[in-house]
């Protein structure tokens, strides 16, 4: 934030430009522009899964306060593709950071920028709905950063899950305990697991494309089914495999992308949002208890409702309370149930982790 | 579930006269929370001593009472008025402590009279500090060693036990009254004694003190299907030591990782759970050991506070107004938020400005009171501004402190050596954090200042980014004054009349105006709308900064 810094300039697909300074590592990038309200972890924000391909515009005006750790990953690297802040600070302060976020990004090679007008731009996306953009620190010409731009991907159709999967399958937790989850992992946030195997759970992960046979070989008490970025739709491998282990009757249990791929399994549709929900601070309302809770999002894709009101097979446990979005399913019948929301909430209110207690605890009576 | 119809009239309880540690933010929630009622079609009435307030215009309420603050005056409005319930919660710890006394006299209950938003043995945990420690040792939450005193000498042998430094709280007293530090064994006897006398029950805690802890106040609000939201946390830029009341505080907390604003979320939301059953507001005190993250409860205040009003004016989110509809009946998912009148009143704020509040003292009026600051709380009033970034908001807080201040940038010059200034700095005073900038500007190091102060040292950075602008701007003339150090020095928050006091030669507040304004380094406005701009706001206010 002084004024012998790097300019870097800002553009949307619509054609409009911002300009700011550089940040994190110099260059250019492109990926989908998004806004997270949250005022807290930022660090495991940046290394979500989930996020991967997108530009992340931060609502909070500071960054970087706290520094960087080696405990507040969501994974081993930073998955957004850039970074938008009004202001991204360099000098932090905590006893346990280990280094500044500046560095940080340039490790993992993100280009960001800084004093940039966010909440003019955050109104901007939220009246116009998701787009693409490039940030470029090294280029400022603006007619060369459209052409750049438009090869771009678009999000709707695009299958991103099997990017960030794991490669190899890897095993955490207790390998005696005799509760056993196999994970499928389209790009699976470390606390999810940890959240599992706090809760004494032995869990295995899978790559993206792992068979059913190989899954089943683990015998497992239950399959979860994990968060991770891209079109739900456009994954038919995922959709399949979830069918599939429906059928077993196994107790299952789903979040965000997870939850769309059990919609979908049962065959509801599911859509690109107008700008989605990303934030720490998202109201839902078990229907099931009548208690509400205070959310973790992060989605651009949504399920159906109508879809899901229609189908026999399924029963609505959770709505979203500013929208009326669907939040929760549960099939009947099956001890299948999924989330939209990311109830091991990091970052974010610890309101929902009862969920994996109810997970566990039906994998232990069935 | 929807309110609960049986409540026709309330009663609402002001906070009497306008006393250092207890002022206007009592007429602000009293005032919301008769708007509040009486759009549900619920009769106001409505008892306060003190005349000189909003609350007590006829238009406020139905009918307004001003008497003293007394059982007496209560009971008569109970037989001249069909109440059905009390709201005890607006009116600050005065109100709070009149109902407890009328509710030991069986006065409510003789008139049939219900308590809403409040629970009479909550007043009395939160208050009472032994109880209050029970409690938090019984549900797992960390206090700092203490002991209650009801004797000089019991004060004395607990004192010893505890150890130096050590603080004395008098139970049941308004802003602190009677506490103070007691740095050594020779500070005790005066300061026990004092303690003692000021409490009303001859009683006092004998505290272990975390000075130089971190400090953090957050904003709860439960409904009575026992859903909790936390509105506002506000981090305190002067650690433990300093009475909330006159700390320089900041909102949203600068300094917390999400793990350690969680853990304060959990545990302020056990404590207000564990407290009683009683919908409404609640604010919650921690203090953070900043080299493990620890914490440990402060205090629990059930009802609408000081801390309340700020948060409110700081998120958009009227708690007075809300927690008065939940004390009769209404359930938080059932409201809208008031602001985006789309959402849910469930929810928590964003926020994507920095607020920073700044108590203002009138020490001068007070010629030979003591102006170090402490336990008591000594401010006179508050400032709050909002900016898009920390410098910018403390900026414009001082300049509009109405004490000469042009912005922190500009405060005179201290006369004052580096040296003498890193000693000064030890003891909080009115004008430290004017000070604080002196030493920066006079060369001492961030980490000396740390080490002094104990503020965190995200903090004296941003003090010295202000301090670079400035030094740069000294190096100019109104001619040569770059552009973009300009836009920098606004954005920061210096004012025009600031940046001319730096710049070499003659000029006046006006030429720096204009040249900006040829520059196109103009104000824009942006909302307070709750949410950070994800929804669109129907009542917003405005605040103006500088971007682009």
């Amino acid at each position: 934030m002084s004024n012998t810094a790097q300019p870097a300039i800002l553009v949307l697909e619509d054609g409009n430009v911002f300009k700011g300074c550089a940040f994190g590592k110099i260059g250019t990038t492109t990926g989908e522009i998004c806004f997270n309200t949250g005022m807290t972890g930022y660090q495991e924000v940046f290394t979500d899964p989930s996020y991967y391909g997108q530009v992340l515009i931060m609502n909070n005006v500071h960054v970087g306060n706290y520094g960087v750790n080696d405990a507040d990953i969501e994974s081993d690297s930073i998955k957004i593709k850039g970074l938008i802040c009004r202001n991204l600070e360099e000098q932090f302060s905590r006893f346990q950071a280990k280094g500044s976020l500046d560095e940080y990004l340039k490790k993992n090679n993100i280009v960001a920028i800084e004093d940039v007008d966010t909440r003019a731009l955050v109104a901007h996306v939220r009246q116009k709905g998701a787009m693409n953009c490039i940030i470029s620190s090294e280029e400022l010409d603006i007619e060369k950063l459209k052409q750049q731009l438009a090869q771009c991907p678009n999000m709707d159709g695009l299958e991103l899950a099997s990017v960030v999967s794991t490669e190899k399958e890897y095993e955490l937790g207790d390998p005696k305990s005799p509760i056993k989850v196999a994970v499928l992992d389209y790009g699976v946030k470390k606390h999810i697991l940890e959240c599992l195997v706090q809760r004494g759970a032995h869990v295995r992960v899978h790559p993206a494309k792992t068979s059913v046979s190989r899954l089943k070989e683990f015998n497992p008490n239950g399959y979860f089914i994990s968060n991770g970025p891209g079109d739900p739709a456009a994954m038919d491998y995922a959709i399949d495999t979830v069918k599939e282990l429906m059928n077993e009757g196994k107790p299952m249990f789903g979040i965000c992308l997870g939850h769309q791929l059990l919609a979908l399994a049962n065959g509801v549709d599911t859509f690109k949002m107008h700008h989605g929900h990303r934030g720490l601070n998202h109201p839902v309302k078990n229907l099931v208890t009548g208690q509400c809770e205070i959310t973790t999002q992060n989605h651009g894709f949504g399920v159906n409702p109508e879809s899901i009101r229609n189908n026999p097979n399924l029963e609505i446990t959770h709505v979203n309370l500013n929208d009326g979005s669907i939040e929760g399913i549960r099939v009947k019948g099956k001890p299948a149930f999924s989330v939209q929301y990311h109830p091991e909430s990091t970052p974010g209110p610890h309101d929902s982790r009862y969920l994996f207690d109810e997970f566990v605890k039906m994998m232990k009576s069935n | 579930m929807p309110k609960d119809n049986s409540i026709k009239s309330v009663l609402i309880i002001g906070s009497g006269p306008i006393v250092i540690g207890q002022a206007c933010e009592f007429d602000y929630s009293g005032s919301q929370a008769a708007r509040s009622l009486r759009e549900e079609g619920i009769k106001v009435i409505l008892i306060n001593s003190n005349p000189a307030t909003i609350m007590t215009d006829p238009m406020m309420a139905d009918r307004v009472y001003l008497l003293p603050l007394t059982p007496e005056s209560i009971e008569q409005i109970l037989q001249e008025n069909q109440i059905d319930a009390v709201l005890p919660t607006m009116g600050g710890q005065t109100a709070l402590n009149l109902c407890k006394e009328v509710d030991e006299l069986g006065i409510w209950q003789k008139y049939n009279c219900r308590l809403i938003g409040v629970d009479v043995a909550a007043i009395d945990t939160a208050e009472d500090r032994e109880k209050f420690r029970q409690l938090m040792l019984k549900i797992g939450v960390k206090v700092a060693p203490s002991k209650v005193a009801n004797s000089f000498l019991e004060g004395k042998e607990f004192a010893q036990e505890i150890g130096y430094p050590l603080v004395i709280r008098p139970s049941f007293t308004l802003g602190g009254t009677g506490g103070g530090f007691v740095h050594s064994k020779d500070d005790l006897d005066e300061a026990l004694q004092r303690g003692l006398t000021a409490s009303p029950i001859h009683e006092v805690l004998v505290e272990k003190a975390v000075l130089g802890w971190k400090e953090y106040e957050l904003e709860l609000l439960r409904d009575k299907n026992d859903n909790v939201v936390i509105i506002c946390t506000v981090e305190n830029l002067d650690p433990m030591g300093v009475h909330t009341g006159d700390s320089i505080t900041v909102a949203p907390a600068m300094t917390l990782s999400d793990s350690s604003f969680q853990d304060m979320r959990n545990q302020a939301m056990l404590m207000m759970r564990s407290l009683g059953n009683f919908a409404g507001g609640c604010n919650v005190q921690f203090a953070q050991d900043p080299q493990t993250e620890q914490l440990i409860a402060v205090e629990i205040n059930p009802r609408v506070s000081r801390s309340s009003a700020l948060a409110s004016k700081a998120t958009g989110y009227p708690i007075a107004k809300i927690a008065a509809k939940l004390a009769i009946g209404y359930s938080l998912d059932e409201l809208k938020n008031q602001i985006t009148q789309t959402t849910s009143a469930y929810f928590e704020p964003a926020l994507d400005y920095v607020i920073v509040k700044i108590p203002r003292w009138n020490f001068d009026k007070f010629k030979g009171a003591n102006d170090t600051l402490g336990l008591q709380m000594k401010s006179v009033g508050e400032v709050m501004a909002i900016g898009r970034s920390f410098t910018e908001a403390i900026q414009k807080a001082c300049q509009s402190l109405e004490n000469e201040a042009v912005g922190l940038g500009y405060y005179g010059k201290s006369l004052m050596k580096s040296d003498e200034l890193v000693d000064y700095i030890k003891t909080p005073k009115w004008d430290r954090i004017f000070r604080i900038k002196d030493a920066l500007m006079a060369g001492v190091t961030v980490k000396t200042i740390v080490q002094a102060t104990g503020i965190d040292r995200w903090f004296i950075y941003q003090i010295q980014k202000i301090c670079n602008i400035e030094r740069e701007i000294a190096n100019h003339n109104i001619d040569s004054l770059p552009e973009d150090l300009l836009k920098e020095a606004k954005k920061n928050g210096f004012s025009d009349l600031q940046i001319c006091k730096i710049l070499h030669g003659d000029c006046d507040e006006e030429q720096i105006y204009e040249k900006r304004k040829a520059l196109g380094i103009t104000r824009v406005y942006k909302m307070v709308d709750t949410c950070a701009a994800e929804f669109e706001a129907k009542t917003p206010y405005f605040y103006s900064t500088f971007e682009g």
